[in-house]
């Protein structure tokens, strides 16, 4: 008996997901349901285990009488893990092919969307630096989750990670001296402020937000794997209405553009790395 | 039962392992395979060609979003945990390390005995760690079958051990024996539905 309820309980967990997840959207605005559902099942379980709450259903009363209790499965369903210089070959190759292409425009325009705290930008930032183009860059970083935003603004990061950070940077084909772009003090590091000039932090949601400007340059990493296909479809076709002819995508090395709708307006222009460039003859749909 | 997937989690002396389990599946064995094997984040995608060059079936390295077929093996990316969704849909996080591993083998069985419940069998290899354990439990809870090798054969014992200590184990087997107990387990019954 025990065990057969068991069982039931179980099979009602995906529809209790459904409903939290609406419970969401009409309470507070954000739309999870283009999400992908094992991805946030994981997570809603985790936060079942931190908060007592005895099942789904429950944490989704929770969620509409205490917005506290949404903010804090906003940042977990927000996964945002990061490092600088992530995948160094990444940008070893950005360096080595992208930019020759970047410095024939006059004027840049690069958009990190889905930045959480900001290592990536930092990385970017100094990588434009290196290659002389930053100060005719505008960065924007975004995401939907305020309070990464505010962290990344800060560019104030934990000492620990900064060996990895350094030998990811020479991976990189960083040529300098690291250890000049932040000061470090016991436990942290402050990255450089000069980095931060050209770099305008903001709130954005891919979901309901639209474009805001021309970019030759948009990196999305590790952010449409937590997508279904349809979603990472209208996201695509965002970024595709955000770049410039010949502009570029660049987006995780587990992510590709290969099954949305606008694949055929991109070229693979590294497919190991997963740059994408948009074509110069765009067709119109 | 009608086993509909197989997942293995193994680490230290994994390969070996991982070749020797799979060397014994035929082509047309009915079940895709799901494997996590913890990796440096650096590592190059050599094991996939390694097992590849050496068994039946076709070893690949996840693409997110695939969906789970048989004559498949599976093997996590470096870097991203595996997670199984609905209809055996395949997907990819990078979100924190658990049991300090990415790809961690409890993601991978707890989100796959979610899915496939009692059919499902899980396998824990040679190991120096104790990932996985709690994923073999979540298995037992849901009704799947948990295959782990013996750990006085196998060449780190303590993955091993830390399932057997963990939860009810159906076949305690050596690595030589896994692949032959599968085949009893999942071929025999393809053949009755036919
Ligand atoms: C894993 S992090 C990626 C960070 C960085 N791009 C990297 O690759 O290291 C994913 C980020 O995407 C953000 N994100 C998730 N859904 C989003 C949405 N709908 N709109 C904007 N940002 C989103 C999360 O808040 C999180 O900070």
């Amino acid at each position: 008996m025990n065990k057969n309820l068991d069982v039931l309980i179980n099979d009602n967990e995906d529809i209790e997901v459904i409903l939290l997840i609406e419970a969401i959207w009409h309470k507070y605005g954000y739309d999870f349901k283009g999400y992908s559902k094992a991805h946030i099942k994981r997570r809603i379980k985790r936060r079942m285990v931190l908060s007592g709450c005895n099942s789904i259903l429950d944490m989704a009363k929770r969620v509409l009488d205490e917005r506290e209790f949404f903010e804090s499965l906003l940042s977990d369903f927000s996964i945002n893990v990061t490092e600088m210089f992530r995948d160094p070959e990444f940008y070893k190759v950005f360096r080595r092919e992208v930019v020759p292409i970047l410095r024939t425009y006059p004027f840049l325009k690069i958009w990190h969307a889905g930045c959480a705290t900001g290592e990536e930008v930092y990385s970017m930032a100094i990588l434009l630096k290196e290659e002389n183009l930053y100060d005719r860059s505008q960065i924007y970083a975004t995401d939907f989750n305020t309070h990464v935003l505010e962290k990344a603004k800060e560019g104030i990061y934990s000492i620990e990670h900064i060996r990895e950070y350094t030998q990811n940077y020479q991976r990189a084909g960083g040529a300098a001296s690291f250890a000049d772009y932040y000061i470090a003090n016991y436990q942290s590091v402050i990255f450089d402020s000069s980095l931060k000039k050209k770099i305008i932090f903001a709130d954005h949601n891919l979901v309901t937000d639209g474009v805001f400007g021309e970019m030759q340059v948009i990196l999305c990493r590790n952010v449409l794997i937590y997508f279904e296909r349809d979603l990472q479809g209208r996201v695509i076709k965002l970024f595709d209405n955000s770049l410039c002819s010949g502009g570029f995508i660049c987006l995780g090395t587990k992510e590709t553009i290969k099954y949305t709708d606008s694949s055929d307006k991109f070229e693979e222009f590294s497919d190991t790395q997963r740059i994408y460039r948009k074509k110069f003859i765009a067709s119109k749909d | 039962m009608v086993y509909e997937a197989i997942v293995i989690g193994t680490s230290m002396g994994g390969m070996t392992a991982l070749r020797e389990l799979l060397k014994d599946i035929p082509q047309s064995f009915p079940a895709p395979i799901l494997v996590v094997q913890h990796l440096s984040p650096l590592s190059d995608g050599y094991i996939v060609k390694y097992l590849d060059s050496r068994c039946n079936l076709q070893v690949k390295e996840v693409d997110e979003k695939e969906i789970a077929s048989a004559g498949f093996v599976y093997i996590a990316p470096p870097n991203y945990h595996l997670l199984v969704g609905n209809g055996g849909s395949l997907l990819l996080s990078a979100e924190e390390k658990v049991n300090f591993a990415r790809p961690s083998i409890d993601v991978l069985f707890e989100t796959a005995a979610d899915v496939y419940k009692d059919r499902l069998i899980g396998i824990v290899l040679t190991g120096a760690n104790s990932d996985g354990s709690n994923g073999a439990r979540y298995i037992k809870k849901k009704g799947g079958v948990l295959i782990v090798q013996n750990p006085h054969s196998a060449e780190s014992s303590a993955m091993p051990h830390a399932a057997i200590n963990n939860t009810y184990v159906d076949y305690i087997l050596d690595i030589n024996k896994i692949g032959i107990k599968l085949i009893e387990l999942v071929g025999d019954d393809s053949w009755r539905r036919k």
